[in-house]
């Protein structure tokens, strides 16, 4: 397999194992935490580093997973004691621990091969080179291996635990009901996305982990309203942010991991716009579309009130009652037209009056919003 | 020590900047920790990445005031992609954070790695800013740091009522007919200006504890705004100094994370010991909460017990006070404590074969008791 095969399945592996927990963060609120998480796992990482002397030993896994959901833990106690908000205590414990990482990598750990950049922005180039070998066979990148069983793990996670994220997700208050602990998948949930989060910023860093986690389900969620798909999505929008990014990459010869953050981006911002459902450009229209409609039942209202009254050539007359409406002459001018053609309105005399169909329609909507309240 | 600070002209340079870092971040990330959008210093300082790295693409210069600007705009860019995706999506502000910090700080590694390919340029240096390079300060850098912080301060005494009243209630800060949507984007504009300012010392993922913490750590001393303002960029400015000092009387220690570890020691002593809000208050005045509640508890047993008798002086053994709860050794100890301590506030009264009686003063506080839960 050519090491641009081997990068891409890596990177399709890494985007969708990574999309698996996200979709909680994302509908859970706790996105911020996937930020914290990746960077505090470079303690774990060191603390793990100087109690066994090795970079390749499994426990370092252990220990940042460990450290993730410390974390978690340690922000969760803040925010318990009602003195912190949780958006800062979030600010507070993940740049400490973070800074302690530096601190023990740059005061001890700069004579190996312990460095910061590395984690942070993690290089898939390099992945290849890592072979995983089997009684001195060749049988591919060890990445491709270590991402594969964890996304096997997550899989498995949200697979057999389906129910239990869906409830403890949407309805906490009815998971406890039911019996099970909310905290408990809480935690089990910060404990896969710790694992993954280990996992994969060895290759990607940690920065893209957040693009991965976040972004492709943020996506998503722009498109589905359905939990199932939702996850589907995301795992396919991960997989073709990671493939277009490494097109990107390999096209301007830059970072591999950045250019899949921007494509995270790009894909993120394109559905964003042009989603059919909920895209800025639908949402746009309609808000507009809303308003002028509001805007002309406002108009056949006044002149339905100052009808046949002493005051009716003033209040709804062509040229003073923009006076009484206080809109600009644009907008009138705009309204009029509109219900002109749908002949509500009519102008004799250089006033505005209601047509039959339009006093009609105009004592409907009135009903209507009345009966609303 | 004491001759190193006052000899050591660098030393001098890094403390006075920091210093400065931390005022400015102290005063404006208060506004951002109130607004909870403390996280949104992340996030800016992460999407800055990309406007230090274009800014430097097209001028091919390192000049901090021009890196600066680029980041600014990068910086404010990214804020209004953050507040734009909220106001026209149900993506929540968290996950609009963590989208854009990753997408912005992955364009600029892009462009990191992009200038790298180009030959003759000399990008060494642009990576400082992910980490901070507070050793790389000079005595320009300290008087932009300097000017935008007088530019700022003054800017926040000149709008304090209005900053005050959008930070706590913008509805109401409507209502009274300001124009809330203005004086957001100020703030929010000197917010990031803030944090632009603290990249080159400590980056762009440490700045958003400088942001946070001398702001919390201020929280728990007062509550009032104003005294929490000044506050915050003492300890903001209090943290820089030590930490820059203590970075470098240790050799290797970085600056920024130790600035970082020394608000963060700050912000813990805050939580535990300001008075009022500290835990440790906290902790004691729920003991003593607790205490009389359960005091009360029994001087409402002894009022039942004087009733029942309607005999005022008709003194119990402690065994009949307490009815309700199997006794122990233990539980009849505390129980003569309490009794006691009703003794001495003049509740309770004992005779000579230790037995206890309620006196007019405890039928009063009973009675008072009951009416003021009817209401």
């Amino acid at each position: 397999m050519s090491p641009q095969m081997e990068i891409q399945i890596i990177a399709v592996i890494v985007a969708v194992a990574c999309s698996l927990p996200g979709v909680f963060l994302v509908l859970r609120k706790m996105s911020m935490m996937s930020d914290a998480i990746t960077h505090t796992i470079l303690l774990g990482i060191v603390i793990g580093f100087f109690m066994v002397n090795s970079l390749t030993s499994p426990f370092l896994i252990v220990g940042a997973a460990l450290m993730g959901v410390i974390t978690v833990f340690l922000t969760e106690m803040l925010n318990n004691t009602k003195l912190v908000s949780e958006d800062s205590a979030i600010g507070i414990v993940f740049p400490l621990l973070f800074s302690i990482a530096i601190v023990i990598i740059s005061k001890y750990a700069s004579s190996v091969h312990l460095d910061t950049d590395s984690v942070l922005l993690g290089e898939l180039a390099f992945a290849p080179f890592n072979r995983m070998k089997v009684f001195g066979i060749d049988i591919g990148a060890k990445a491709i291996y270590s991402m594969g069983g964890i996304l096997i793990i997550n899989l498995l996670f949200v697979i057999i635990f389906f129910k239990e994220l869906k409830i403890a997700t949407f309805d906490p208050a009815l998971a406890t009901v039911l019996g099970f602990s909310p905290a408990l998948i809480h935690y089990s949930l910060m404990t896969i996305v710790s694992i993954t989060a280990v996992g994969a910023f060895e290759s990607v860093g940690s920065i893209l982990v957040i693009a991965f986690m976040i972004g492709s389900p943020v996506t998503a969620y722009l498109i589905t309203d359905n939990l199932k798909s939702m996850i589907i999505l995301s795992g396919l929008i991960g997989g073709l942010n990671g493939i277009l990014g490494y097109q990107l990459a390999s096209f301007l010869d830059v970072s591999i991991a950045g250019s899949m953050a921007v494509m995270t981006g790009v894909v993120f911002l394109l559905v964003f716009i042009f989603s059919p459902s909920r895209g800025l450009l639908t949402i746009v229209s309609r808000r507009k579309r809303q308003k002028i409609e509001f805007a002309g039942k406002s108009l056949m209202f006044h002149i339905y009130n100052h009808e046949g009254k002493e005051e009716e050539a003033l209040e709804s007359g062509i040229y003073t009652i923009k006076e009484h409406l206080q809109w600009n002459e644009k907008f009138l001018k705009l309204i009029i037209k509109e219900l002109k053609d749908k002949e509500k309105i009519y102008i004799k005399d250089d006033i505005i009056k209601l047509t039959e169909s339009g006093r009609e329609y105009a004592i409907k909507s009135y009903e209507e919003i009345v009966s609303g309240f | 020590m004491l001759d190193m600070i006052l000899t050591d002209y660098t030393l001098q340079i890094v403390s006075l900047g920091s210093a400065l870092l931390g005022i400015i971040s102290g005063v404006l990330g208060s506004f951002a920790v109130i607004r909870k959008e403390s996280l949104l210093g992340d996030a800016v300082s992460h999407s800055a990445l990309p406007g230090i790295a274009l800014a430097f693409l097209m001028t091919q210069s390192k000049r901090t005031e021009i890196l600066l600007l680029g980041a600014l705009i990068s910086g404010l860019l990214s804020t209004f992609i953050i507040l734009s995706i909220v106001k026209y999506s149900r993506i929540k502000f968290d996950s609009a954070l963590a989208l854009i910090l990753s997408v912005f700080f992955g364009g600029g590694i892009v462009l990191l790695t992009y200038i790298q390919k180009i030959p003759n340029a000399n990008q060494a240096g642009l990576e400082n800013f992910i980490f901070g390079q507070a050793s790389t300060l000079l005595k320009r850098d300290i008087q932009i740091m300097g000017i935008l912080g007088v530019v700022l301060i003054t800017l926040i005494v000149i709008f304090w009522k209005e900053f005050k009243i959008v930070s706590f209630d913008s509805d109401f800060a409507e209502s009274l007919g300001f124009s809330t949507k203005k004086i957001t984007t100020l703030l929010f504009i000197m917010i990031v200006t803030a944090i632009i300012i603290g990249l080159q010392t400590v980056g762009v993922i440490l700045m958003s504890a400088m942001l946070t913490a001398p702001a919390v750590a201020a929280r728990q001393w007062t509550d009032k705004l104003s005294v929490m303002v000044v506050l915050s960029a003492l300890f903001g400015a209090v943290s820089g100094v030590i930490g820059t000092i203590l970075s470098s009387l240790v050799s290797k220690l970085p600056t920024g994370p130790m600035i970082v570890i020394v608000i963060s020691i700050i912000v813990i002593f805050s939580l535990c010991f300001a008075p009022n809000r500290g835990l440790i208050w906290k902790y004691f005045r729920n003991r003593k909460k607790e205490r009389t509640i359960n005091e009360d508890q029994v001087l409402v047993n002894l009022y039942r017990l004087a009733m029942n008798h309607e005999d005022l002086n008709h003194s119990h053994n402690i065994s009949i006070i307490k009815p309700d709860k199997s006794m122990t050794v233990k539980s009849a100890k505390e129980l003569t404590k309490k009794l006691e301590s009703l003794g001495s506030r003049g509740l309770a009264k004992k005779d000579y074969f230790n037995k206890w009686a309620i006196t007019e003063k405890g039928l009063e506080y009973v009675e008072n008791y009951f009416k003021k839960e009817e209401l």
